[in-house]
């Protein structure tokens, strides 16, 4: 055993995207496991290894973790993203949480029925530009400092990161009226651990395709 | 100011009856504001009470919390609910993130289109029974201990309760294959904290009824 963490889940972004993310930026090697068929999620599940019958799977520290908060919780507690006492981890759960909330649209959209998807599009625009990055910017331009909470990199920094760029990717001129965002965008990117990860060949996986809609829907559709 | 904490919802159990759950458990006092309008959320959507301007929101400790989790997860931290130590915390949070997601299904049978009641309805039997209830009476036969993890009171435990309580006024004999958590049932409603938040004239809440539906969508859509 390589004692390093071992992540199983699709070729593809969806739920494990925001674990390779918090894992590369806290520079944490990790191996992974594609489900390719079928025949392979319901081995997983005839061998006991996923409590609830699900993936993201996390093998870490001899646990076998399911449930993406939980493994994303473990990990950002493990390597000091999660703050130095409870009411900064309160703020980073406030907002990591809001974020998960604009993330999820978009592990969605790819799913979503043709004639719905222009509709979905207009929604995460909307939701972004007037409910999520509002607050980051006043809260980045309130302290002036360079991570969100705590003047310290922490688990909110990486989701943030990952949330500007996943709708960046849909809606290029999306930061036009974020300046701090814009900064703080470039600022992470450069972080090490992060420009290391959005290099080709990290393990950061491309935006969804028709491809990675097809395999999900056969794996897991009952 | 009372100190105590403060709780902005509906009158109704929805995504802040977890955290009435965690407090009671706790037993910490509590104070409640209802949402009896769409203006009632609009005016704290205006008055920047609301970081992404919904709620639940709570007021505590000085601060305006919102997400449910994060609220969730500041009590259970604050009043020793969340395991000794990291590995605990990891198992009481898978636990609970299940119960949630079971919890979800419960939540929205109450909205669901009458032609879809029935399937759904199906759909949860199928997961309470199947996928979530085996896990935790294995848990809970497997290491013969009164609470789900390490051995003591956590969140988990009452997120459990509250969900298989809910679960069994969809269908009363829910339970009927699980002797363990039956018998966690019995152990947990009998704590004095949670005793008390079971009787009658405590915060609460009952099952939303049919006829609730279209008020709440007046002031959420």
């Amino acid at each position: 055993m390589s004692g390093k963490p071992r992540l199983t889940y699709c070729n593809g972004r969806g739920r494990m995207e925001p674990v390779r993310w918090l894992l590369a930026a806290a520079g944490v090697e990790f191996e992974e496991i594609f489900l390719e068929t079928r025949e392979q999620y319901e081995k997983l599940i005839k061998d006991g290894v996923l409590m609830f019958q699900q993936v993201p799977l996390g093998e870490i520290d001899g646990m076998k973790m399911v449930q993406t908060r939980a493994i994303l919780s473990y990990i950002a507690g493990k390597y000091n993203l999660y703050g130095k006492d409870l009411k900064e981890r309160a703020l980073i759960d406030m907002y990591v949480e809001g974020i998960i909330d604009l993330m999820q649209m978009i592990l969605m959209f790819p799913f979503s029925p043709p004639e719905a998807k222009e509709k979905n599009l207009d929604s995460i625009k909307e939701k972004a530009t007037n409910r999520y990055f509002p607050v980051f910017e006043k809260v980045l331009k309130q302290h002036g400092q360079d991570f969100l909470v705590g003047n310290k990199f922490s688990w909110a920094d990486v989701q943030l990161i990952e949330a500007i760029l996943a709708v960046e990717e849909k809606i290029p001129a999306v930061l036009s009226g974020f300046p701090q965002l814009q900064a703080f965008k470039i600022r992470m990117s450069n972080m090490p651990t992060i420009k290391k990860f959005l290099q080709p060949g990290s393990p950061r996986k491309p935006p969804p395709d028709e491809r990675y809609v097809e395999t999900v829907l056969k794996i897991f559709k009952k | 100011m009372s100190g105590k904490p403060k709780l902005h919802y509906f009158n109704g159990r929805g995504r802040m009856e977890s955290i009435r759950w965690l407090l009671a458990a706790a037993g910490v006092e509590f104070e409640e504001c209802f949402l009896e309008t769409k203006d009632d959320l609009t005016k704290l959507q205006k008055d920047g009470s609301l970081l992404f301007q919904q709620v639940p929101m709570v007021e505590i400790d000085g601060m305006k919390m919102v997400q449910s989790r994060a609220i969730g997860n500041y009590i259970a931290t604050k009043y020793n609910l969340y395991g000794n130590d990291l590995k605990e915390r990891a198992l009481i949070d898978m636990y609970v993130e299940a119960v949630i997601d079971l919890n979800e299904l419960l939540m929205t049978h109450a909205f669901q289109p009458a032609d879809k009641k029935a399937q759904h309805f199906a759909t949860i039997m199928d997961k309470a029974t199947n996928r979530y209830f085996p896990v935790y009476e294995k848990v809970l036969k497997d290491h013969g201990q009164d609470f789900l993890v390490g051995n003591r009171f956590s969140k988990a435990d009452v997120q459990l309760l509250e969900t298989l309580l809910m679960a069994e006024e969809c269908k009363p004999d829910i339970l009927a294959k699980f002797p363990f958590l039956q018998s966690f049932k019995a152990r947990i409603s009998n704590i004095p904290t949670i005793k008390k938040f079971l009787q009658p004239g405590s915060q609460r809440k009952p099952p939303l009824h049919e006829k609730d539906v279209p008020k709440l969508m007046k002031i959420f859509h």
